[in-house]
């Protein structure tokens, strides 16, 4: 028996959440005194997985499963658990996993709890530690069911290296014509640049910007930290940014690492979707903005002088550290 | 064309979030309930198809008694019928398998769902509920077309957008983008005084499981105060990021 992970992918190269969910996995195998095997749909270097304490490697090559469709790949991880027979399952927080997990659950008639944000707290009775009520509170919730499925949030964990030698076995699962009910027409997709779901920094923009005009600044500072923009929900609305930049309780939800936020007052609703990011700093020029009770740093003062003398320090900044 | 919205009835966004009984209940004290954001979109696009394509337009909900002004407020909005499973929504799974029993009892070509109910963030009802079904499914959906028996549909991934082509019978988990945030629509007089004489059905649950329990609540721990730095000194931010919190 092995705890199985799902690995993602894109364009063949693990992305980063692929092996924090292995580093996860291998820390639940060790509670339960298991190994990992993961599951990686067209990778190019699978054994890469081996550096988080993955031993073995499903990898499947196979070319209608090249863009993702969830049926298909909920299907091929079920074929996968039952083939290992593990009981345990672990995938991350993606849109594409979350979309897949709902299925998944089904077919295997498994309990799932999705943006978990540590290791299991016990294995008899099995209970995780999950966010609920949009990060204004947290639950620990049991699963009964003999097959689990434990979505884990991003950065909840972080990677851990574990080195082991990852043997990586060819797996070639029934797929069918029936599992393409759901066809992919067009994938439009900014390359080459952080998304709000995987970036380790996110910068974000609200209303005090006075209009999208004034965003070449906000992209310029996300441009030198490498970060994705994200905006408030009436930025959106007004049709300043589009609305997938939208973070929130009712937009996207951000779990970076830092979170930069101008210009933005710090709503409740607002809050909710951005809590779970590690440190966050806020840039607005009145003091009393809710904001700053959430923050751990501050800087109170007009986003249109502080934010470029940010973006020439954080320059300096990276030419003497790089 | 017969729609399905399948409707959680979750607090209020500003709602402050409190539990009781030694923290294993959520505290529904001085709390407003509402349709859950995600679903709201839903059912505004579902209003669209019954304007524009003649659809007929369900709403279910599984709760008890207390979940009926929620209901009944969706039929204001001009749902024409609601429908209300007589059960405490346990868990994803138990809630999924009690709609789908109404799905398939009712024969609707289109279910739509959100994404996530914004109380307990499960986000799997729709995708179990699909494949229980075996009906197609989109999730995240941003926009949804339906010509015949075809549908077109985009959904957002994490980086951009996906557009898709599929069929009914469908099912969607909706988001903002359904339809634009000013099309939603808040019930008038005439709405509810007609939501009053619409039938709404209370349905016995059947014997369903719930893997998943939860056993205990927590309040995130209380934050420390913010840490301000001069707006004439910002190179210091850089150094605090850089040295303390070591997020740069
Ligand atoms: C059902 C519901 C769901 C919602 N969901 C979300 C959600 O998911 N996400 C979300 O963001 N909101 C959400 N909202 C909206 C939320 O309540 C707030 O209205 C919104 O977050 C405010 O956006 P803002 O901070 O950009 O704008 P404002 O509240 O207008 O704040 C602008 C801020 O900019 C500051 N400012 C002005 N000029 C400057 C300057 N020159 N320099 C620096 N600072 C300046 C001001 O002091 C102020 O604090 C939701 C609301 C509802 C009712
Ligand atoms: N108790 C419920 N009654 C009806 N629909 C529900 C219920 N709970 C969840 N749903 C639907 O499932 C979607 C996703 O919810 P969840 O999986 O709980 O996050 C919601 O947006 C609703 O459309």
């Amino acid at each position: 028996m092995s705890i199985l992970v799902y690995t993602e992918t894109d364009n063949g190269k693990f992305k980063k959440n692929a092996f924090e969910v292995a580093s996860y996995a291998k820390h639940v195998a060790d509670q339960m005194g298991e190994s990992v095997t993961a599951l990686a749909i067209n990778a190019e270097n699978a054994d890469e997985l081996g550096t988080y304490g993955v031993s073995k490697v499903l990898g499947i090559s196979n070319d209608s499963l090249k863009g993702f469709n969830a049926k298909a790949y909920a299907s091929a991880i079920a074929q996968a658990a039952e083939l290992e027979g593990s009981k345990v399952i672990i995938v991350c927080s993606s849109a594409d996993s979350k979309y897949l997990s709902g299925i998944l659950a089904a077919r295997l008639n498994a309990g799932y709890v999705p943006n978990v944000v540590a290791a299991p707290e016990g294995i008899s009775p099995f209970v995780v530690k999950r966010t609920a009520f949009s990060n204004k509170g947290f639950a620990h919730t049991e699963i009964s069911s003999e097959v689990k499925i434990i979505g884990v949030s991003n950065n909840a964990f972080g990677l851990v290296e574990n080195t082991t030698d990852a043997v990586v076995e060819p797996f070639d699962p029934n797929i069918n014509d029936n599992d393409f009910g759901v066809k992919s027409v067009e994938v439009d997709k900014v390359v080459g640049k952080a998304t709000i779901a995987d970036a380790d920094i996110v910068v974000s923009a609200g209303r005090g910007l006075k209009g999208p005009e004034n965003w070449g600044m906000i992209e310029e500072l996300a441009d030198v930290l490498g970060a994705a923009t994200a905006c408030s929900k009436p930025v959106s609305d007004l049709g300043w940014r589009p609305h997938g930049e939208h973070v929130g309780q009712t937009g996207k939800p951000v779990a970076s690492n830092l979170y930069i936020a101008i210009g933005i007052s710090g709503a409740i609703q607002h809050l909710a979707g951005v809590s779970a990011s590690k440190t966050k700093v806020v840039i607005n020029n009145d003091p009393e903005a809710p904001f700053f009770k959430a923050a751990d740093y501050g800087i109170v003062g007009d986003a249109f002088e502080v934010v470029p003398e940010l973006i020439e320090k954080l320059k300096e900044f990276k030419a003497q550290n790089a | 064309m017969k729609i399905l919205v399948c409707i959680s009835n979750v607090p209020d966004t500003t709602s402050k979030i409190n539990f009781t009984d030694d923290d294993t209940k959520f505290d529904t004290n001085g709390v407003q309930f509402v349709i859950n954001p995600n679903d709201e979109f839903g059912l505004t696009r579902a209003m669209w198809f019954k304007e524009k394509q003649g659809a007929t337009v369900h709403v279910a909900t599984v709760g008890d008694a207390s979940v009926e002004p929620t209901i009944r407020k969706a039929l204001a909005i001009g749902a024409d019928e609601g429908i209300r499973i007589n059960a405490a929504p346990k868990d994803g799974f138990f809630v999924a398998r009690q709609l789908a029993e109404i799905v398939k009892n009712g024969g609707y070509d289109l279910v739509i769902a959100g994404r996530e109910s914004i109380d307990y963030n499960g986000g799997m009802v729709p995708g179990i509920m699909a494949s229980l079904l075996d009906m197609n499914f989109v999730n995240t959906c941003i926009d949804l077309e339906v010509d015949g028996t075809e549908a077109t549909a985009q959904r957002e991934i994490d980086g951009g957008k996906e557009k898709i082509s599929t069929s009914l019978p469908l099912i969607i988990g909706g988001q903002k983008g359904l339809v634009e945030e000013s099309d939603l629509r808040i019930p008038n007089m005439r709405g509810i005084m007609m939501a009053r004489k619409k039938a709404l059905n209370i349905v016995d649950p059947i014997d369903a499981p719930s893997p998943t329990n939860d056993k205990k609540f927590e309040r995130p721990a209380a934050k420390g105060p913010v840490k301000l730095v001069d707006a004439g000194n910002v190179g210091e931010l850089v150094n605090l990021l850089h040295n303390e919190a070591k997020a740069l």
